[in-house]
């Protein structure tokens, strides 16, 4: 008889032979993925002569910080601070994860656990709307924004930003799993409705919360398109923006250690938040499927 | 005695609202508010709009005039670039990246199932990062390893093999254009959805597997077939959701790395680009709008099939 077939094994606890298959499966495509983050790290901290060596070489040999001095001074010589840029990105993805965190969560809450009329279409509008790609409709967004007033205006950063439809769905489903019994007890106990939000749906859910902030983090730090699209003063504009007019300018080569340096500023905050709250998002993906 | 009725009927209609509403939590509707609010300003309205302004000739200067339906004719019968060029790319495009990006989710999600925790941890973060770097960052070191000259990595590469005699500009370059688009955007596909679909996997109930074995059930793939993707349909719906948005969000990629819209002989244009194109650098916004209807119908077209597959039948 043929070799027996076995069940397969989910989350193995040790490391066997048989894993071997899969491991080489994955390695390729992952090593793939790593390179152009490999490139940032290794082209950020490259000396000058590096940089412009015949044949490009990937990785670096004497690793420097001149790269980072060259990229605040340059930025100094154009007038507006790299550092500006910056507080203005810190700002606005500061208010935009906590303002898109609230909304996201006191709205899931409503829809899944207090009985209005709306619930149930609201709760399918939502659902619907998450395919909804921002980028098709740019043109009557435009035209809203500029009816609104908010060309030029550094709140065009924030408002639109706040409503994530991805984010509510999954607090939403997460929220669903916290049983009625908890909400009943503190009802009886006259807690009001915004009190069982604070003090009992706000504490359970934070495997949910991690992952709307770092979605919505993604999201606003990333942009560089709002202030391309509806900002003209250079003082209200972000980093990422910053960052796009680097790669299109520098064709040179000392600007290619420049930009380098600014994708890392870019790319590391986003990796070090992701890694931090990784297992809390494997727990809210887990209740994310659409029933 | 109609007028009497009248009143009389809405009064009723009012009493039956009111006993409705009785019983909601009135804190629902302040709770949900701000959102609502926000969610209609932003994502209904633009598309209500977008509908309106399709049937328009409108160029941001006078006010939009009713023309019927001749942007759509327009795009169907005198649209050179749009039959030729723009749609064929785009559905190459999302067929090719939405299912390709979708399929290498699973399979790499599948695989990492199958190991242990710490090694698991390690490269699904490794292939998640792609999608951290979204944008910006993306397109610059994507133009650095695609650079038409000898700098270029695969440039350099090429011509140290000896493979190249002169380096190729392969971001100006329509025969090249595309695919590189396309590697871009598959690199860029494990996003949210892939860790959906890996939490999906390891919930599956390892008895049911089991039960599936002693049933008689002998190989990898009818156990993928019959067990693990219908246990994990939920799962398998959102990934496909969160695909179909990536893909059709990746639309400015052909523009980002050739640094040109429209793209070298339109080899990397998709529908989004030629939305830019219509709206921003030649003001018909009615005919941009027109584009806008024609990309939401196409993603609600492929919402439709994931959902066929995947929904729960209710």
């Amino acid at each position: 008889m043929a070799k027996k077939f076995h069940a397969i094994k989910i989350n193995p606890k040790k490391f066997t032979k048989d894993q071997i298959p899969f491991l080489l499966l994955v390695l390729p495509v992952a090593s793939f993925m790593m390179l152009p983050l490999l490139y940032i790290f290794n082209h950020a901290f490259k000396p000058f002569d590096e940089l412009i060596e015949y044949p490009p070489k990937f990785f670096v040999r004497r690793p420097t910080l001149d790269n980072f001095f060259d990229l605040f001074d340059v930025a100094s010589s154009t007038g507006i601070p790299v550092t500006r840029y910056l507080f203005n990105s810190i700002l606005i993805t500061v208010l935009v994860v906590g303002l898109s965190v609230f909304l996201a969560t006191i709205s899931g809450y409503a829809l899944s656990k207090m009985k209005f009329h709306l619930n149930t279409y609201l709760t399918k509008i939502n659902t619907v709307a998450m395919m909804f790609v921002g980028t098709a409709v740019i043109i009557p967004r435009y035209l809203v924004i500029e009816k609104m007033g908010l060309i030029d205006n550094f709140l065009v950063h924030i408002v639109p930003m706040i409503a994530i439809p991805v984010g509510l769905f999954l607090v939403k489903q997460f929220i669903d799993q916290i049983p009625d019994d908890l909400i009943e007890a503190a009802k009886i106990d006259g807690a009001s409705h915004f009190t069982i939000y604070r003090k009992i749906i706000v504490p359970l859910i934070s495997p949910a919360i991690a992952t709307i902030a770092i979605l919505s983090f993604q999201g606003v730090w990333n942009n560089a398109d709002i202030s391309a699209t509806f900002i003209n003063s250079d003082s209200l504009k972000t980093f990422a923006f910053y960052m796009s007019t680097l790669s299109s300018a520098s064709n040179s080569v000392a600007g290619a250690g420049i930009t380098a340096v600014a994708s890392l500023i870019m790319f590391l905050p986003n990796l070090i938040i992701f890694i931090f709250l990784q297992s809390k998002v494997m727990n809210t993906m887990a209740h994310s499927g659409i029933k | 005695m109609e007028r009497i009725s009248t009143i009389r009927r809405t009064k009723d209609w009012f009493k039956f609202q009111k006993k409705m509403f009785r019983h909601d939590d009135k804190d629902a509707y302040l709770f949900t508010l701000p959102y609502v609010v926000l969610f209609m300003i932003f994502v209904i309205i633009p598309i209500v709009l977008a509908v309106l302004l399709s049937f328009t000739l409108f160029d941001m200067v006078s006010f939009p005039s009713f023309n019927g339906v001749y942007n759509y004719v327009f795009l169907l019968t005198s649209d050179e670039e749009f039959m030729r060029y723009i749609l064929p790319n785009t559905i190459k495009f999302a067929f090719i990246v939405g299912p390709g990006g979708y399929a290498l989710s699973f399979i790499m999600a599948w695989s990492l199932s199958q190991l242990t925790r710490k090694i698991r941890t390690v490269l699904a973060i490794i292939l998640y990062s792609p999608s951290l770097t979204a944008g910006v960052t993306m397109t610059v070191v994507w133009r650095v390893f695609f650079a038409g000259d000898e700098s270029g990595y695969l440039n350099s590469i090429l011509l140290n093999w000896g493979i190249i005699v002169e380096p190729i500009a392969f971001l100006q370059s329509p025969d090249y254009l595309f695919t590189i688009m396309i590697i871009v955007a598959l690199w860029s596909s494990m996003g949210v959805g892939f860790l959906a679909m890996l939490a999906g996997i390891l919930n599956v109930p390892h008895e049911l597997y089991e039960a599936a074995y002693i049933d008689g059930l002998n190989s990898r793939f009818q156990e993928i077939w019959y067990i693990t993707i219908p246990s994990m349909k939920p799962q398998m719906l959102f990934g496909a959701v969160m695909t179909i948005v990536g893909t059709f969000s990746a639309g400015a990629l052909g523009v980002q790395l050739s640094g040109a819209n429209p793209t070298p002989n339109y080899s990397g244009s998709l529908i989004l680009n030629h939305i830019e194109d219509y709206g921003f650098i030649r003001y018909e916004m009615g005919y941009a709008a027109a584009l806008s209807v024609v990309l939401l119908l196409i993603i609600y077209f492929f919402s439709r099939i994931s959902w066929k597959l995947f929904g729960e039948k209710d």
